[in-house]
């Protein structure tokens, strides 16, 4: 029943248990059998069959795609954002990077800004409030011309692609020792600010985007420990990037509006 | 059973024309007046992000309810091959109507021809669109747009970002919902599912949604209700969909009236990583765009038990280039998923449940370097290797077809309305575009045609005439009995207190409707299928268990009913494959097939669109048809050799 070389492992498991936002919240440790070609999720979902079995509720987690794209997975293991494997969600960490008689300390995404909702499923919406601050090109349907009319230097492309590849998964704040949400916001801002398309609104979005984080997270100092926690592996660079615009947007907003 | 015969309002007019007439002769609502018409649009994944939007921007009220926690989770985001478009960028001779071709083709000439050729007109708008937006397609070093080829198609007319098309196509139609949430013009509701669709007079008027987190069950009324609520697949249990996706809104809705297309017409894609245990949760998909330089094969013999590099060429089977000598390893998916469960139950399968093929790159990486296949397919290799424990560098990969995509889905007329009034369905929760069958590369485009480029200008048709009229209010009877009746179903659900749990079920249900109704399907089988899942649902609905309670996130409550709505999906699609006595694209049916084993249509009694009525819980549903005629594209044999 295995790919190659898979085993049965025995691991103890750790969780953090909360019945809702206002429940002060444990830890609760349960044993688990499992074989290394199973995923991560997969071994909660066998133990979470066996708490409904007993007739205990199952632990609340998130995922939908379990390919690592969608970002609705993401928990803290053994005080790791989506665990110890490099450039790996949550859903896509299997078993075979633990070792017979492992304990996995499970908990959620800890930050300020992500209220618990309950067990490990917290509320990761203020991402969207920063998006909506301007993480768009202001191009109503229809209103685009052909394609092929702005050429984009590859590189660019790329580059962009580079930032755009992010899954909003919110371990960028997990990860880091302020809360700061800096690799998140400069994501968007880097993808849009690398294209012909995104200069028109380049610095407004900056500055807008870059206020909306300040409400709710807190702030960078460069410990760096998103990057390393990022499944997409999104660079600091991006950060450096938003730094940057931020300054000059601040100066040229100011001009722009007939203030300087 | 008597049969109806369903309008389809497809307008008059030569193929190239209809479109663009129609849209001349619709009925327009005037600028100021669309601020006067509510809508709501459920769903946030490419059609329901991109129609959301795009009515917000008309000026229409909208309203956008999503049960993720935020509109970018959507399964859309999963696709990773790319997006067609009628461009004729690589000038190898594409254009509209070579795409409209195609696609009624790789459709097994199950599709409605202008629905089809409205796809390809807009399909270059699409791309246009996006890249405007900021989505980072792959650019040559000149800087303009690159393409790839794709199954079922002779020219290059996919677009697409690196293996993650679907993701960037997303955030696209994600960040034009966004900014429409921040001028105000779409209200966006998320945590909230829906459980109702509700009708008044026969009219769509609203929804019932309830909130994931504090279990609130509310009403929200509308002139118009758009659904845009994805596929179905998930009734297999094991598919590449992702975990929440399912048929409850499409299922509730046609409990309400819409009529339910083709539910037989489900897709199997090819090239999938094979299960290697028994509780799996899902499946994972690997691009088709890997057919364009895997060569596929198994072992000449059975039981074959030496590693894959010990087997020399001579007693190698690339049986799809065998075969098909003229399309090879690019055959439209279900010929090629269908010929991967030939080899594999003929004992030549690979990998230790013998359960797989093996998609070899070696020739590939040999003829262009490492780099250059790194280049294009580093994310699925990686992907690849995290599953399964194995480098496709330097062994070739396993793979096994899966369930991925269904046809089926509401009725829809030209207009993507349902059989309801005021209610439409858009992507891949309607039936329309692909027929039996899907071509790759399809689904991304037909989502953002619906959203961008259809529904924004025929839900305007719907609405012109009832300028003055008020939405039905929440207070109406109609709402409040149909939030009564949501909260009853849900005390239901957690007072059955039985022994498992509602995922053993839905598993159960899974092995059933693969079984029987999967890849291949035969009457024996389908008649075992109408007899076996209305017995498990009896169990399952005194059985299950469903702990803790409705005011707080619970995640097996929302699973109870999704699964219910799954078994009553599971019987229509064995009734549908059954009825449907001929083989076409992804329903194959084994005692219809040609003397080389392809689908053997009927078209003389089965060129029609099946579409089935609710007659109320326990009875059979009526069966309509929609007859499809073939002026453009000549109905033939598919072939691919």
């Amino acid at each position: 029943m295995s790919t190659g070389n898979a085993e049965i492992i025995n691991v103890t498991i750790k969780v953090w248990r909360q019945n809702g936002p206002s429940d002060d919240g444990h830890f609760e440790t349960y044993d688990q059998a499992i074989t290394t070609d199973a995923s991560f999720l997969e071994m909660l979902d066998l133990l979470n069959d066996s708490l409904n079995e007993q007739g205990s509720e199952p632990i609340a987690f998130e995922s939908d795609c379990r390919e690592g794209i969608c970002g609705t997975c993401g928990v803290m293991i053994n005080g790791r954002a989506h665990g110890p494997q490099k450039a790996t969600a949550t859903c896509q960490l299997h078993m075979r990077e633990f070792k017979d008689g492992d304990e996995i300390v499970v908990e959620p995404f800890r930050a300020a800004g992500f209220p618990v909702i309950r067990d490990l499923a917290v509320d990761r919406s203020p991402l969207d409030r920063i998006i909506e601050a301007g993480g768009y090109i202001s191009v109503n349907t229809g209103a685009a011309s052909d394609a092929n009319l702005t050429p984009v230097p590859k590189d660019a492309a790329d580059q962009a692609f580079d930032a755009a590849a992010c899954i909003g998964c919110g371990a960028c704040v997990a990860a880091c020792p302020n809360s700061a949400a800096q690799l998140f916001t400069s994501a968007k801002i880097g993808h849009l600010a690398l294209l012909p398309q995104g200069q028109a609104e380049r610095w407004s979005r900056t500055e807008e985007m870059v206020e909306v984080m300040e409400e709710f997270f807190g702030s960078c100092t460069n410990h760096g420990e998103c990057h390393e926690a990022c499944p997409k592996e999104i660079s600091l660079d991006f950060i450096a990037f938003m730094n940057r615009d931020y300054v000059k947007a601040k100066v040229k907003n100011r001009a722009l509006s007939g203030q300087a | 059973m008597a049969e109806n015969i369903l309008d389809s309002k497809v307008p008059e007019g030569s193929i190239s024309d209809k479109w663009e007439n129609h849209k001349f002769s619709m009925n327009l609502v005037n600028p100021n007046n669309k601020r006067k018409f509510d809508i709501i649009v459920v769903g946030t994944g490419l059609a329901g992000a991109s129609a959301a939007a795009s009515l917000g921007e008309l000026g229409y009220r909208v309203k956008a309810f999503t049960f993720h926690d935020t509109p970018r989770r959507a399964h859309s985001i999963a696709a990773q091959g790319g997006i067609n478009g009628a461009k004729n960028y690589t000038n190898d001779g594409d254009s509209v109507h070579r795409l409209f071709y195609d696609t009624v083709k790789g459709g097994d000439f199950r599709s409605r021809e202008a629905n089809v050729h409205r796809l390809a007109e807009v399909s270059a708008n699409i791309i246009d669109q996006a890249t405007a937006q900021g989505v980072p397609f792959a650019r040559d070093y000149g800087g303009l747009l690159d393409n790839r080829s794709f199954g079922g198609a002779q020219v290059s007319r996919t677009f697409y970002a690196r293996g993650q098309t679907g993701q960037q196509l997303l955030i696209g139609a994600y960040s034009a919902l966004m900014r429409q949430v921040s001028a105000g013009s779409v209200e966006l509701h998320t945590r909230s599912e829906l459980l109702d669709v509700v009708t008044k007079d026969g009219q769509a008027c609203g929804i019932v949604v309830r909130d994931l987190l504090s279990g609130e069950v509310t009403p929200h009324s509308a002139h118009a209700v758009v659904l845009a609520t994805g596929g179905y697949g998930n009734v297999y249990f094991l598919s590449t969909n992702a975990m929440m996706c399912n048929v409850t809104a499409a299922w509730r809705a046609h409990r309400k009236g819409a009529f339910f297309a083709n539910p037989c017409y489900t897709q199997i894609h090819p090239t999938c990583i094979p299960a290697s245990d028994d509780f799996q949760s899902k499946l994972t998909l690997m691009s088709e765009s890997l057919r364009n330089d895997g060569r596929i094969w198994v072992p000449n013999i059975e039981g074959e038990s030496r590693r894959a590099a010990d087997i020399p060429e001579s007693e190698r089977d690339y049986y799809l280039e065998r075969k098909y000598p003229a399309f090879g390893n690019l055959v439209p998916r279900d010929v090629a998923s269908r010929n991967a469960k030939t080899v594999v139950d003929e004992g030549r399968g690979v990998g230790p449940l013998a359960n797989g093929v093996y998609l070899d790159f070696s020739a590939a990486i040999e003829r262009d370097g490492l780099d250059t296949i790194s280049a294009k397919y580093g994310n699925l290799f990686d992907m690849y290797q995290r599953i399964t424990g194995e480098n496709p560098y330097q062994t070739p990969m396993r793979i096994y077809p899966a369930i991925h995509y269904t046809m089926g889905g509401l009725w829809v007329d030209y207009h993507l309305m349902t059989t309801v009034p005021g209610l439409y369905s858009i992507g891949e929760s309607n039936f329309s575009d692909h027929g039996a069958n899907r071509l790759g590369a399809s689904a991304l485009m037909q989502g953002l045609a619906d959203g961008y480029f259809v529904l924004p200008y025929t839900i305007g048709d719907g609405l012109a005439g009832r300028l003055g009229e008020p939405a039905v209010p929440t207070s109406d009877p109609v709402f409040t009995q149909a939030v009564a009746s949501v909260e009853a179903d849900t005390q239901r659900w957690l007072s059955t207190n039985g022994t498992k749990s509602v995922d053993y079920y839905h598993r159960e249900l899974g092995r059933i409707v693969w079984d029987n109704i999967g890849m291949e399907r035969n009457k024996e089988g389908l008649e075992q299928a109408l007899s076996d899942i209305p017995s498990l649902r009896e169990e399952f609905l005194k059985n299950v268990r469903v702990p803790g309670s409705a005011d707080t996130l619970n995640q097996s409550l929302e699973k109870a009913g999704r699964v219910d709505d799954f078994f009553e999906l599971a019987e229509l699609m064995a009734r549908d494959a059954l009825t449907r006595d001929e083989s076409c694209g992804g329903h194959f049916r084994e005692e219809y097939q040609t003397p080389e084993g392809e689908a053997q249509r009927d078209d003389e009694n089965f060129a029609h669109v099946a579409a089935w009525e609710w007659n109320g819980a326990g009875n059979t549903q009526t069966r309509h048809r929609e007859e499809l005629t073939f002026e453009n594209v000549a109905l033939s044999q598919r072939s691919y050799k």
